[in-house]
Protein backbone atom coordinates (compact mmCIF):
# COMPACT_ATOMS: atom_id res chain seq x y z
CA UNK A 1 0.00 0.00 0.00
CA UNK A 2 1.25 3.47 -0.73
CA UNK A 3 0.01 6.96 -0.03
CA UNK A 4 0.25 8.88 -3.29
CA UNK A 5 0.43 12.23 -1.51
CA UNK A 6 3.61 11.64 0.48
CA UNK A 7 5.18 8.43 -0.79
CA UNK A 8 4.66 6.53 2.45
CA UNK A 9 4.39 2.78 2.04
CA UNK A 10 3.10 0.02 4.26
CA UNK A 11 2.88 -3.77 4.25
CA UNK A 12 0.44 -5.66 6.49
CA UNK A 13 0.32 -9.41 7.17
CA UNK A 14 -2.50 -11.08 9.09
CA UNK A 15 -3.06 -14.50 10.61
CA UNK A 16 -6.72 -15.55 10.87
CA UNK A 17 -7.94 -18.42 13.07
CA UNK A 18 -11.66 -19.27 12.92
CA UNK A 19 -12.52 -15.87 11.52
CA UNK A 20 -10.58 -14.02 14.23
CA UNK A 21 -7.43 -12.00 13.50
CA UNK A 22 -5.06 -13.77 15.88
CA UNK A 23 -1.93 -11.97 14.78
CA UNK A 24 -1.19 -8.92 12.68
CA UNK A 25 2.13 -7.31 11.72
CA UNK A 26 3.19 -4.31 9.69
CA UNK A 27 6.25 -2.90 8.00
CA UNK A 28 6.36 0.76 7.15
CA UNK A 29 8.36 3.22 5.09
CA UNK A 30 6.72 6.23 6.56
CA UNK A 31 6.84 9.20 8.85
CA UNK A 32 6.12 8.96 12.61
CA UNK A 33 2.47 9.68 11.80
CA UNK A 34 2.26 6.70 9.48
CA UNK A 35 4.16 4.41 11.86
CA UNK A 36 2.06 5.33 14.90
CA UNK A 37 -1.28 5.04 13.09
CA UNK A 38 -0.18 1.77 11.51
CA UNK A 39 0.81 0.46 14.92
CA UNK A 40 -2.52 1.54 16.42
CA UNK A 41 -4.68 0.05 13.67
CA UNK A 42 -2.95 -3.30 14.11
CA UNK A 43 -3.57 -3.06 17.88
CA UNK A 44 -7.24 -2.35 17.23
CA UNK A 45 -7.62 -5.15 14.68
CA UNK A 46 -5.91 -7.84 16.73
CA UNK A 47 -8.45 -10.18 18.34
CA UNK A 48 -11.33 -8.86 16.26
CA UNK A 49 -13.24 -10.87 13.68
CA UNK A 50 -12.36 -10.06 10.11
CA UNK A 51 -15.79 -8.46 9.66
CA UNK A 52 -15.37 -6.21 12.72
CA UNK A 53 -11.82 -5.30 11.73
CA UNK A 54 -13.06 -4.21 8.31
CA UNK A 55 -15.22 -1.62 10.05
CA UNK A 56 -12.30 0.14 11.76
CA UNK A 57 -12.16 3.71 10.46
CA UNK A 58 -9.31 6.19 10.47
CA UNK A 59 -11.31 8.21 13.00
CA UNK A 60 -11.17 5.20 15.36
CA UNK A 61 -7.39 5.14 14.96
CA UNK A 62 -7.00 8.87 15.57
CA UNK A 63 -9.27 8.63 18.62
CA UNK A 64 -7.32 5.68 20.03
CA UNK A 65 -4.08 7.62 19.65
CA UNK A 66 -5.55 10.56 21.51
CA UNK A 67 -5.54 12.74 18.40
CA UNK A 68 -2.90 13.55 15.80
CA UNK A 69 -1.95 16.89 14.19
CA UNK A 70 -4.29 17.99 11.39
CA UNK A 71 -1.61 17.77 8.70
CA UNK A 72 -0.90 14.17 9.73
CA UNK A 73 -4.53 13.03 9.33
CA UNK A 74 -3.85 11.62 5.88
CA UNK A 75 -1.24 9.28 7.41
CA UNK A 76 -3.96 7.46 9.36
CA UNK A 77 -5.75 6.48 6.16
CA UNK A 78 -2.84 4.42 4.95
CA UNK A 79 -2.83 2.02 7.90
CA UNK A 80 -6.58 1.54 7.84
CA UNK A 81 -6.64 0.93 4.10
CA UNK A 82 -3.73 -1.50 4.31
CA UNK A 83 -5.49 -3.56 7.00
CA UNK A 84 -8.71 -3.57 4.96
CA UNK A 85 -6.84 -4.72 1.87
CA UNK A 86 -5.10 -7.46 3.83
CA UNK A 87 -8.46 -8.75 5.13
CA UNK A 88 -10.08 -8.54 1.71
CA UNK A 89 -7.14 -10.39 0.24
CA UNK A 90 -7.58 -13.08 2.89
CA UNK A 91 -11.34 -13.34 2.25
CA UNK A 92 -10.79 -13.62 -1.51
CA UNK A 93 -8.38 -16.47 -0.98
CA UNK A 94 -10.95 -18.21 1.23
CA UNK A 95 -13.57 -18.08 -1.56
CA UNK A 96 -11.80 -18.92 -4.78
CA UNK A 97 -15.10 -19.13 -6.68
CA UNK A 98 -15.51 -15.35 -6.42
CA UNK A 99 -13.95 -13.50 -9.30
CA UNK A 100 -10.62 -12.11 -8.08
CA UNK A 101 -10.20 -8.36 -7.81
CA UNK A 102 -6.96 -7.28 -9.39
CA UNK A 103 -4.62 -5.51 -7.02
CA UNK A 104 -4.03 -1.98 -7.97
CA UNK A 105 -0.70 -0.32 -7.42
CA UNK A 106 -1.54 3.01 -5.93
CA UNK A 107 1.95 3.73 -4.70
CA UNK A 108 2.80 7.37 -5.18
CA UNK A 109 6.50 6.94 -5.64
CA UNK B 1 19.45 14.35 29.30
CA UNK B 2 22.22 15.90 27.26
CA UNK B 3 21.17 18.06 24.35
CA UNK B 4 23.08 18.58 21.12
CA UNK B 5 22.05 21.26 18.67
CA UNK B 6 22.89 20.43 15.04
CA UNK B 7 20.40 22.64 13.23
CA UNK B 8 22.27 25.92 12.81
CA UNK B 9 20.90 26.49 9.31
CA UNK B 10 17.49 26.82 10.95
CA UNK B 11 18.61 29.24 13.63
CA UNK B 12 21.52 29.79 16.00
CA UNK B 13 21.83 30.60 19.69
CA UNK B 14 22.37 34.24 20.59
CA UNK B 15 26.06 35.07 21.03
CA UNK B 16 26.70 36.44 24.54
CA UNK B 17 28.71 39.32 23.05
CA UNK B 18 25.72 40.18 20.87
CA UNK B 19 23.35 40.12 23.81
CA UNK B 20 25.61 42.45 25.77
CA UNK B 21 25.43 45.20 23.14
CA UNK B 22 21.66 44.74 22.82
CA UNK B 23 20.91 44.92 26.51
CA UNK B 24 20.95 48.75 26.93
CA UNK B 25 18.45 49.10 24.09
CA UNK B 26 16.11 46.59 25.67
CA UNK B 27 16.12 48.38 28.99
CA UNK B 28 16.88 52.11 29.35
CA UNK B 29 17.45 53.34 25.78
CA UNK B 30 14.00 52.81 24.36
CA UNK B 31 13.64 55.86 22.09
CA UNK B 32 12.05 55.95 18.67
CA UNK B 33 14.77 56.68 16.13
CA UNK B 34 12.47 59.10 14.30
CA UNK B 35 11.91 61.30 17.38
CA UNK B 36 13.82 64.61 17.50
CA UNK B 37 14.40 64.59 21.29
CA UNK B 38 17.38 63.08 23.11
CA UNK B 39 15.75 59.64 23.45
CA UNK B 40 15.17 59.54 19.71
CA UNK B 41 18.62 60.86 18.88
CA UNK B 42 20.25 58.15 20.95
CA UNK B 43 18.26 55.49 19.09
CA UNK B 44 19.02 57.14 15.75
CA UNK B 45 22.71 57.16 16.57
CA UNK B 46 22.64 53.45 17.41
CA UNK B 47 20.72 52.75 14.20
CA UNK B 48 23.17 54.59 11.96
CA UNK B 49 26.24 53.21 13.74
CA UNK B 50 24.87 49.71 13.21
CA UNK B 51 24.21 50.41 9.54
CA UNK B 52 27.79 51.64 9.27
CA UNK B 53 29.20 48.50 10.93
CA UNK B 54 27.34 46.22 8.52
CA UNK B 55 28.31 48.33 5.51
CA UNK B 56 31.97 48.30 6.55
CA UNK B 57 31.94 44.58 7.15
CA UNK B 58 30.40 43.56 3.82
CA UNK B 59 32.02 46.37 1.83
CA UNK B 60 29.28 48.79 0.81
CA UNK B 61 27.98 52.27 1.64
CA UNK B 62 25.79 52.65 4.77
CA UNK B 63 22.91 54.06 2.73
CA UNK B 64 22.86 50.87 0.67
CA UNK B 65 21.64 48.85 3.69
CA UNK B 66 17.88 48.57 4.27
CA UNK B 67 16.83 46.88 7.51
CA UNK B 68 13.94 44.44 7.28
CA UNK B 69 12.24 41.98 9.62
CA UNK B 70 14.46 39.19 8.31
CA UNK B 71 15.61 37.23 5.28
CA UNK B 72 12.14 36.47 3.99
CA UNK B 73 11.11 40.11 3.96
CA UNK B 74 14.41 41.10 2.33
CA UNK B 75 13.84 38.51 -0.41
CA UNK B 76 10.30 39.80 -0.93
CA UNK B 77 11.52 43.39 -1.07
CA UNK B 78 14.18 42.49 -3.63
CA UNK B 79 11.89 40.49 -5.92
CA UNK B 80 8.68 42.47 -5.65
CA UNK B 81 10.55 45.75 -5.30
CA UNK B 82 12.30 45.24 -8.64
CA UNK B 83 9.29 43.66 -10.35
CA UNK B 84 6.90 46.46 -9.39
CA UNK B 85 9.38 49.28 -9.86
CA UNK B 86 8.76 49.67 -13.59
CA UNK B 87 5.07 50.13 -12.83
CA UNK B 88 3.96 47.41 -15.22
CA UNK B 89 2.58 44.11 -14.00
CA UNK B 90 4.64 42.17 -16.48
CA UNK B 91 8.22 41.18 -17.04
CA UNK B 92 10.41 38.13 -16.62
CA UNK B 93 12.29 36.89 -13.57
CA UNK B 94 15.03 34.26 -13.60
CA UNK B 95 15.64 32.22 -10.48
CA UNK B 96 16.71 28.68 -9.65
CA UNK B 97 14.74 25.56 -8.78
CA UNK B 98 16.58 25.24 -5.43
CA UNK B 99 15.84 28.64 -3.89
CA UNK B 100 14.39 29.08 -0.44
CA UNK B 101 10.60 29.29 -0.44
CA UNK B 102 10.90 32.99 0.37
CA UNK B 103 12.09 33.40 -3.22
CA UNK B 104 10.26 30.52 -4.93
CA UNK B 105 6.81 31.32 -3.57
CA UNK B 106 7.33 35.03 -4.21
CA UNK B 107 8.13 34.22 -7.84
CA UNK B 108 5.05 32.02 -8.00
CA UNK B 109 2.97 34.90 -6.61
CA UNK B 110 4.45 37.25 -9.22
CA UNK B 111 3.53 34.75 -11.94
CA UNK B 112 -0.09 34.89 -10.81
CA UNK B 113 0.04 38.66 -11.09
CA UNK B 114 1.13 38.59 -14.72
CA UNK B 115 4.91 38.23 -14.53
CA UNK B 116 6.69 35.20 -15.93
CA UNK B 117 9.49 33.23 -14.31
CA UNK B 118 12.18 30.75 -15.32
CA UNK B 119 13.39 28.26 -12.71
CA UNK B 120 16.92 27.19 -13.62
CA UNK B 121 17.77 23.51 -13.23
CA UNK B 122 20.73 22.22 -11.20
CA UNK B 123 23.12 19.33 -11.81
CA UNK B 124 23.34 16.20 -9.67
CA UNK B 125 25.55 18.07 -7.18
CA UNK B 126 23.01 20.86 -6.78
CA UNK B 127 24.88 23.50 -8.73
CA UNK B 128 23.53 25.89 -11.38
CA UNK B 129 25.17 25.97 -14.79
CA UNK B 130 25.76 29.65 -15.72
CA UNK B 131 25.10 28.78 -19.36
CA UNK B 132 21.52 28.08 -18.40
CA UNK B 133 21.22 31.71 -17.31
CA UNK B 134 22.43 32.88 -20.72
CA UNK B 135 19.77 30.75 -22.37
CA UNK B 136 17.03 31.98 -20.06
CA UNK B 137 17.62 35.71 -20.49
CA UNK B 138 14.89 37.49 -22.47
CA UNK B 139 14.36 41.05 -23.60
CA UNK B 140 11.89 41.60 -20.77
CA UNK B 141 13.99 39.97 -18.00
CA UNK B 142 13.91 42.36 -15.04
CA UNK B 143 15.78 40.36 -12.40
CA UNK B 144 18.05 37.38 -11.84
CA UNK B 145 17.79 35.94 -8.32
CA UNK B 146 20.03 33.06 -7.27
CA UNK B 147 21.04 32.13 -3.74
CA UNK B 148 24.68 32.30 -2.64
CA UNK B 149 24.64 28.89 -0.94
CA UNK B 150 21.84 26.41 -0.53
CA UNK B 151 20.30 25.93 2.90
CA UNK B 152 19.77 22.17 2.53
CA UNK B 153 22.94 20.99 0.80
CA UNK B 154 25.25 23.91 1.53
CA UNK B 155 26.28 24.02 -2.14
CA UNK B 156 27.86 27.35 -3.10
CA UNK B 157 26.55 28.61 -6.43
CA UNK B 158 28.73 30.17 -9.17
CA UNK B 159 27.75 33.65 -8.00
CA UNK B 160 30.68 35.51 -9.61
CA UNK B 161 29.87 34.07 -13.01
CA UNK B 162 26.13 34.75 -12.61
CA UNK B 163 26.87 38.32 -11.53
CA UNK B 164 29.11 38.84 -14.53
CA UNK B 165 26.39 37.66 -16.91
CA UNK B 166 23.75 39.80 -15.21
CA UNK B 167 25.98 42.87 -15.43
CA UNK B 168 26.76 42.14 -19.10
CA UNK B 169 23.03 42.27 -19.89
CA UNK B 170 22.34 45.13 -17.47
CA UNK B 171 19.91 43.03 -15.45
CA UNK B 172 19.80 43.50 -11.65
CA UNK B 173 21.20 40.48 -9.78
CA UNK B 174 19.78 39.51 -6.41
CA UNK B 175 21.54 37.02 -4.20
CA UNK B 176 20.16 35.48 -1.02
CA UNK B 177 23.25 35.14 1.18
CA UNK B 178 21.43 34.22 4.38
CA UNK B 179 23.32 30.93 4.75
CA UNK B 180 26.60 32.10 3.25
CA UNK B 181 27.48 35.19 5.25
CA UNK B 182 29.95 34.36 7.99
CA UNK B 183 30.56 30.89 6.52
CA UNK B 184 32.37 31.83 3.31
CA UNK B 185 33.69 35.11 1.91
CA UNK B 186 30.98 37.30 0.33
CA UNK B 187 32.68 40.01 -1.71
CA UNK B 188 30.00 42.32 -3.02
CA UNK B 189 32.13 44.35 -5.40
CA UNK B 190 33.93 41.45 -7.05
CA UNK B 191 30.71 39.53 -7.48
CA UNK B 192 28.59 42.20 -9.24
CA UNK B 193 25.75 41.66 -6.79
CA UNK B 194 23.08 44.39 -6.90
CA UNK B 195 20.84 43.13 -4.09
CA UNK B 196 21.93 40.91 -1.21
CA UNK B 197 19.75 39.34 1.47
CA UNK B 198 21.11 39.02 5.01
CA UNK B 199 19.61 37.53 8.14
CA UNK B 200 20.68 37.95 11.74
CA UNK B 201 19.54 34.76 13.45
CA UNK B 202 21.61 32.44 11.24
CA UNK B 203 24.78 34.09 12.56
CA UNK B 204 24.17 34.13 16.33
CA UNK B 205 22.20 37.37 16.24
CA UNK B 206 18.61 37.93 17.38
CA UNK B 207 15.62 36.67 15.38
CA UNK B 208 13.31 39.07 13.59
CA UNK B 209 15.92 41.24 11.92
CA UNK B 210 17.65 41.16 8.56
CA UNK B 211 18.69 43.47 5.78
CA UNK B 212 18.71 43.97 2.08
CA UNK B 213 21.76 45.50 0.47
CA UNK B 214 20.56 47.64 -2.44
CA UNK B 215 23.31 48.89 -4.71
CA UNK B 216 23.26 52.64 -5.27
CA UNK B 217 21.20 53.37 -8.37
CA UNK B 218 18.97 50.28 -8.19
CA UNK B 219 15.35 51.41 -8.08
CA UNK B 220 12.94 49.56 -5.80
CA UNK B 221 9.25 49.88 -5.02
CA UNK B 222 8.61 49.69 -1.25
CA UNK B 223 6.58 46.78 0.07
CA UNK B 224 5.64 48.31 3.41
CA UNK B 225 4.49 51.91 3.19
CA UNK B 226 4.16 54.41 6.00
CA UNK B 227 6.79 56.72 7.43
CA UNK B 228 10.07 57.72 5.82
CA UNK B 229 12.15 55.04 7.52
CA UNK B 230 14.91 53.26 5.60
CA UNK B 231 14.96 55.80 2.76
CA UNK B 232 11.28 55.19 2.15
CA UNK B 233 11.92 51.58 1.23
CA UNK B 234 10.67 50.01 4.44
CA UNK B 235 8.35 51.92 6.72
CA UNK B 236 7.98 51.13 10.41
CA UNK B 237 9.77 52.04 13.63
CA UNK B 238 13.15 50.37 13.62
CA UNK B 239 13.85 47.59 16.13
CA UNK B 240 16.96 49.22 17.55
CA UNK B 241 17.98 46.46 19.99
CA UNK B 242 17.76 43.85 17.24
CA UNK B 243 19.58 46.06 14.74
CA UNK B 244 22.42 46.74 17.20
CA UNK B 245 22.71 43.00 17.87
CA UNK B 246 22.52 42.15 14.18
CA UNK B 247 25.37 44.54 13.35
CA UNK B 248 27.52 43.03 16.07
CA UNK B 249 26.66 39.51 14.88
CA UNK B 250 27.61 40.30 11.27
CA UNK B 251 30.93 41.76 12.36
CA UNK B 252 31.79 38.79 14.58
CA UNK B 253 30.68 36.23 11.97
CA UNK B 254 32.77 37.73 9.19
CA UNK B 255 35.81 38.28 11.44
CA UNK B 256 35.71 34.71 12.70
CA UNK B 257 35.13 32.88 9.41
CA UNK B 258 38.59 31.33 9.32
CA UNK B 259 38.45 30.21 12.95
CA UNK B 260 35.40 28.07 12.35
CA UNK B 261 35.81 26.90 8.76
CA UNK B 262 38.56 24.44 9.75
CA UNK B 263 36.62 23.24 12.77
CA UNK B 264 33.42 22.73 10.75
CA UNK B 265 35.26 20.79 8.06
CA UNK B 266 36.79 18.52 10.65
CA UNK B 267 33.43 17.90 12.38
CA UNK B 268 31.73 17.22 9.07
CA UNK B 269 34.42 14.81 7.88
CA UNK B 270 34.12 12.92 11.13
CA UNK B 271 30.32 12.76 10.80
CA UNK B 272 30.22 11.72 7.16
CA UNK B 273 33.02 9.18 7.27
CA UNK B 274 31.60 7.80 10.52
CA UNK B 275 28.17 7.24 8.97
CA UNK B 276 29.53 5.76 5.74
CA UNK B 277 31.58 3.37 7.85
CA UNK B 278 28.74 2.43 10.22
CA UNK B 279 25.88 1.94 7.79
CA UNK B 280 25.05 0.65 4.32
CA UNK B 281 22.79 2.65 2.07
CA UNK B 282 24.10 6.10 3.03
CA UNK B 283 24.43 8.90 0.50
CA UNK B 284 26.16 12.21 1.19
CA UNK B 285 24.34 14.66 -1.05
CA UNK B 286 26.48 17.11 -3.06
CA UNK B 287 29.66 15.44 -1.76
CA UNK B 288 31.42 16.41 -4.99
CA UNK B 289 30.15 20.00 -4.91
CA UNK B 290 31.72 23.01 -3.25
CA UNK B 291 29.83 23.20 0.02
CA UNK B 292 29.59 25.47 3.03
CA UNK B 293 31.78 23.68 5.57
CA UNK B 294 29.17 23.33 8.31
CA UNK B 295 26.33 21.77 6.29
CA UNK B 296 25.83 18.08 5.57
CA UNK B 297 22.81 16.59 3.83
CA UNK B 298 22.64 12.84 4.22
CA UNK B 299 20.26 10.31 2.69
CA UNK B 300 19.46 6.95 4.31
CA UNK B 301 17.89 4.30 2.07
CA UNK B 302 14.53 2.79 3.10
CA UNK B 303 13.78 5.01 6.07
CA UNK B 304 11.88 8.22 6.43
CA UNK B 305 13.60 11.36 7.67
CA UNK B 306 10.99 12.53 10.15
CA UNK B 307 11.15 9.17 11.92
CA UNK B 308 14.94 9.49 12.16
CA UNK B 309 14.59 13.02 13.55
CA UNK B 310 12.14 11.84 16.18
CA UNK B 311 14.58 9.12 17.31
CA UNK B 312 17.39 11.69 17.44
CA UNK B 313 15.21 14.11 19.38
CA UNK B 314 14.54 11.41 21.96
CA UNK B 315 18.30 11.25 22.43
CA UNK B 316 18.55 15.03 22.74
CA UNK B 317 19.88 15.64 19.24
CA UNK B 318 18.29 18.39 17.13
CA UNK B 319 18.67 18.06 13.35
CA UNK B 320 16.31 18.72 10.47
CA UNK B 321 15.06 17.03 7.35
CA UNK B 322 15.62 17.89 3.74
CA UNK B 323 12.01 16.94 3.39
CA UNK B 324 9.50 19.57 4.37
CA UNK B 325 7.18 16.91 5.82
CA UNK B 326 7.78 18.24 9.31
CA UNK B 327 6.23 21.54 8.33
CA UNK B 328 3.09 19.94 7.02
CA UNK B 329 4.10 19.70 3.39
CA UNK B 330 4.26 16.04 2.40
CA UNK B 331 6.26 16.68 -0.77
CA UNK B 332 9.90 15.57 -0.67
CA UNK B 333 12.57 18.30 -0.69
CA UNK B 334 12.40 20.41 -3.85
CA UNK B 335 16.16 20.87 -3.65
CA UNK B 336 17.03 17.17 -3.64
CA UNK B 337 14.33 16.43 -6.24
CA UNK B 338 15.82 19.09 -8.54
CA UNK B 339 19.19 17.33 -8.19
CA UNK B 340 17.62 14.13 -9.49
CA UNK B 341 17.55 12.35 -6.11
CA UNK B 342 14.74 9.75 -6.04
CA UNK B 343 11.65 10.73 -4.02
CA UNK B 344 12.29 7.78 -1.64
CA UNK B 345 15.86 8.82 -0.88
CA UNK B 346 14.80 12.48 -0.63
CA UNK B 347 12.20 11.42 1.97
CA UNK B 348 14.98 9.69 3.88
CA UNK B 349 17.40 12.62 3.91
CA UNK B 350 18.33 14.70 6.91
CA UNK B 351 20.36 17.86 7.29
CA UNK B 352 22.98 18.42 9.93
CA UNK B 353 24.34 21.95 10.27
CA UNK B 354 27.12 22.58 12.74
CA UNK B 355 27.75 25.63 14.86
CA UNK B 356 30.45 27.19 16.99
CA UNK B 357 29.57 25.27 20.15
CA UNK B 358 29.70 21.76 18.65
CA UNK B 359 32.47 19.31 19.59
CA UNK B 360 34.08 16.17 18.16
CA UNK B 361 32.64 14.17 21.03
CA UNK B 362 29.14 15.33 20.10
CA UNK B 363 29.72 14.05 16.59
CA UNK B 364 30.75 10.64 17.94
CA UNK B 365 27.55 10.48 20.00
CA UNK B 366 25.49 11.58 17.00
CA UNK B 367 26.97 8.99 14.65
CA UNK B 368 26.16 6.30 17.17
CA UNK B 369 22.60 7.58 17.76
CA UNK B 370 21.97 7.93 14.03
CA UNK B 371 23.26 4.42 13.41
CA UNK B 372 20.88 3.01 16.03
CA UNK B 373 17.91 4.99 14.73
CA UNK B 374 18.44 4.02 11.11
CA UNK B 375 18.99 0.36 11.94
CA UNK B 376 15.87 0.28 14.10
CA UNK B 377 13.74 1.92 11.40
CA UNK B 378 15.11 -0.36 8.70
CA UNK B 379 14.04 -3.27 10.89
CA UNK B 380 10.40 -2.19 10.48
CA UNK B 381 10.78 -0.78 6.95
CA UNK B 382 8.76 -2.21 4.08
CA UNK B 383 11.56 -1.19 1.73
CA UNK B 384 14.78 -2.34 3.36
CA UNK B 385 16.15 -5.53 1.91
CA UNK B 386 19.71 -5.20 3.15
CA UNK B 387 22.75 -3.54 1.61
CA UNK B 388 22.37 -2.44 -1.95
CA UNK B 389 23.79 0.06 -4.32
CA UNK B 390 22.01 3.37 -4.79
Amino acid sequence: MGDPTCGDQMKVSIRVDNGIISDIKFKSFGCPGAISTSSMVTELAKGKSTVDALMITDDDVVLALGGIPAHKKHCSLLGVQAVQQAIQDYLRKQKPEVEPVHEKDISGS
Amino acid sequence: MRRIYLDHNATTPLDARVFEVMRPYMTGAFGNASSPHSYGRLAKQALEESRGIIANTIGCKPEEIVFTSGGTEADNLALRGIAYHAGKRKGHVITSSIEHHAVLRTCAALEKEGFSATYLPVDSQGSIDPHEVHKAIRKDTVLISVMFANNETGVIQPVAELGRIAREYGIPFHCDAVQAIGKCPVELEKLNIDLLTLSSHKIYGPQGIGALYVRDGIGLAPMITGGHHERGLRAGTENIAAIVGFARAVKIAVNEIDTYRKMFKSLRNKLESGLLHALDGVVIHSAQGERLPHTSCIGFASVEAESILLHLDLKGIAASSGSACTTGDPEPSHVLTAMGVSPELAQGSIRISFGRENTEEEVTYTVSALGDAVQHLRGISSQWTGARSL
